[in-house]
């Protein structure tokens, strides 16, 4: 009972240093903006290496969608409701939270081993000793880089996508491409793509200050760095999926 | 913002106890619970190569992070340029590290910049010079160290011995007044340690910088450095030149200079009876 109580406190505690981490990020983050050149290479970095997994995902996770969809559609004769139920499944669940698992995957990973090597090797250590902040040159611009990129990535996800579910249920299953997109048209509102928009912004946040998290704090051996990248992917996963649930839930309201 | 050719006034350089740069004053610190520095004192004169030296664990890499602010002290005091490092806000802290170079063991090079931006980092930082100037200054810089011709070289390029020389030159690009070295021998080839040697006497002499080495490697360093503190311990138990410490009448200044395997540094990790424990486990008959 005492040990999980230690655990308890000791967990709380290690949140309030991450919250810590987020305002300090937050406090630098005007300044940083001003050094634009460095967190455009970090949204590169981030997004756009990170779009041929994003693209490819997508259209498998559309074309299965439009598959799963057809045939429960089917049951109920309502084929040409496809669209909607691809679209909506995409834009408000899957495409927010299967980037921002392939984004933990991709983009965390690096930013937390770069930035764990960076402090093993003293790189980190060194700018503090050339009096140059390493949170404000180094971690805010990946950071924001991450935070800018993840929502991008979502939206290309679901767009990527529901071509996919198009491929499928309209050139395969053969559903008529008129009341494919028609439908759509007139069942996606725009709560259901605010939703998105909300889910993909604050994984971005979440997925980013992990990553740095982790990464800047990381004991700085080859074990360490190891441990940090892990440790990124797996909290990031569990976060992003409750979150999920959260933000859904209250978006039901 | 610092001055780009130095701020600082051309400093004389007699060896005189009074002018020292660093005053470390009953200086004590520990970590994990073990006592590190108990009533450390030393004094780093100014314009002169001062080594530290000691046997590994005796806490000359912590020394080093303790004069250069990036931990405190328990208690005690440690002056730096006439800066209290007690009493210092981050922002002082940063402006007095402008004054300071520093070499880290590895190099430390940013390893997404090529050599001539690693040298440039601290000029585009903290200057709003032209890229022209720029140039100029890194350039000189390279050029000091031999390197001018690795300028567009990525650091993962470099040699172990170019690493070090390009972290020099980065060192010394913004002029400090401070040149810290820690463990700047180790891994190198005879040649590198001896231009890394050349260098360590030539940038103190032209450029009247304050040096102050950490090593251990008793040779190299007896033929560059002004004075030496030994360190064992937690406290200074040697001082004075180089060849003072070689005729020094003290057991563990003998065996730290000789490179003596067994003395007051022991060569066992303490441990009990080898004998009397292989007859409690009846290995012996």
């Amino acid at each position: 009972m005492e040990e999980l109580w230690t655990s308890l406190i000791e967990s709380l505690v290690g949140l309030g240093d991450v919250v810590r981490f987020l305002l300090r990020l937050v406090a630098e983050s005007p300044r940083a903006l001003l050094r634009f050149d460095l967190i455009a290479k970090q949204i590169y970095n981030s997004g756009a290496l990170s779009l041929v997994i994003i693209m490819l995902s997508g259209l498998f996770v559309g074309m299965v969608l439009a598959l799963q969809g057809f045939q429960l559609l089917q049951r109920f004769g309502s084929e040409d409701a496809l669209g909607t139920a691809a679209t909506i499944g995409l834009v408000k669940e899957l495409g927010p939270v299967v980037t921002a698992l392939l984004f933990a995957g991709r983009a965390g990973t690096a930013l937390a081993s770069e930035l764990g090597l960076m402090r093993a090797t003293d790189q980190l250590s060194a700018m503090e000793m050339m009096a140059v902040d390493p949170i404000r040159r180094v971690v805010v611009p990946r950071f924001l880089g991450g935070v800018i990129a993840m929502p991008l990535l979502a939206a290309i996800f679901s767009v990527i996508g529901i071509y996919g579910a198009q491929l499928v249920g309209v050139q395969i299953m053969g559903v008529d491409a008129g009341s494919f997109w028609s439908q759509m048209r007139a069942s996606v509102g725009l709560s259901d793509i605010n939703e998105g928009i909300v889910k993909s912004c604050i994984f971005g946040v979440t997925c980013s200050l992990i990553a740095v998290y982790e990464g800047y704090y990381a004991t700085p051996t080859a074990e360490g760095v190891g441990t940090a990248t892990t440790r990124t992917v797996v909290t990031s996963a569990v976060i992003i999926l409750f979150l999920d649930y959260l933000i859904t839930a209250a978006f039901l309201k | 913002m610092l001055g780009v050719t130095g701020t600082r006034s051309p400093i004389a350089t007699p060896l005189n106890p009074s002018a020292s740069i660093v005053e470390i004053r009953n200086l004590n610190y520990g970590a994990g619970g073990r006592p590190i520095f108990s009533g450390l004192d030393i004094d780093i004169p100014r314009g002169r190569i001062t080594a530290v030296m000691g046997p590994s664990g005796t806490g000359k890499t912590t020394l080093l992070r303790l004069i250069t602010g990036q931990v405190a002290a328990e208690s005690g005091s440690i002056v730096v340029a006439g800066e209290d490092l007690r009493s210092v806000r981050r922002a002082d802290l940063y402006v007095l590290r402008r004054r300071m170079g520093m070499l880290f063991q590895n190099g430390a090079l940013l390893t997404d910049l090529s050599v001539f931006e690693n040298v440039a980092f601290p000029l585009r930082e903290h200057t709003d010079l032209p890229e022209r100037l720029i140039r100029q200054l890194v350039l000189t810089k390279l050029q000091a160290v031999g390197l001018r011709g690795a300028a567009e070289l990525m650091p993962g390029e470099l040699s172990g011995g170019m690493n070090r020389r390009v972290a020099l030159a980065r060192a010394i690009v913004m002029d400090p007044e401070i040149l810290i070295y820690d463990e700047p021998f180790v891994g190198l080839d005879p040649i590198s340690l001896g231009v890394i040697l050349r260098l360590i006497r030539r940038l103190n002499d032209a450029l009247g910088i304050t040096s102050i080495v950490v090593s251990h490697d008793v040779q190299e360093i007896s033929t560059v450095a002004d004075v030496v503190f030994l360190l064992s311990g937690g406290k200074v138990v040697a001082r004075g030149t180089p060849q003072q410490l070689h005729s020094y009448p003290s057991e563990i200044v003998r065996q730290f200079m000789g490179g003596l395997a067994d003395g007051p540094v022991p060569f066992h990790y303490p441990a009990p009876d080898y004998f009397g424990e292989l007859l409690a486990r009846g290995e012996i008959p």
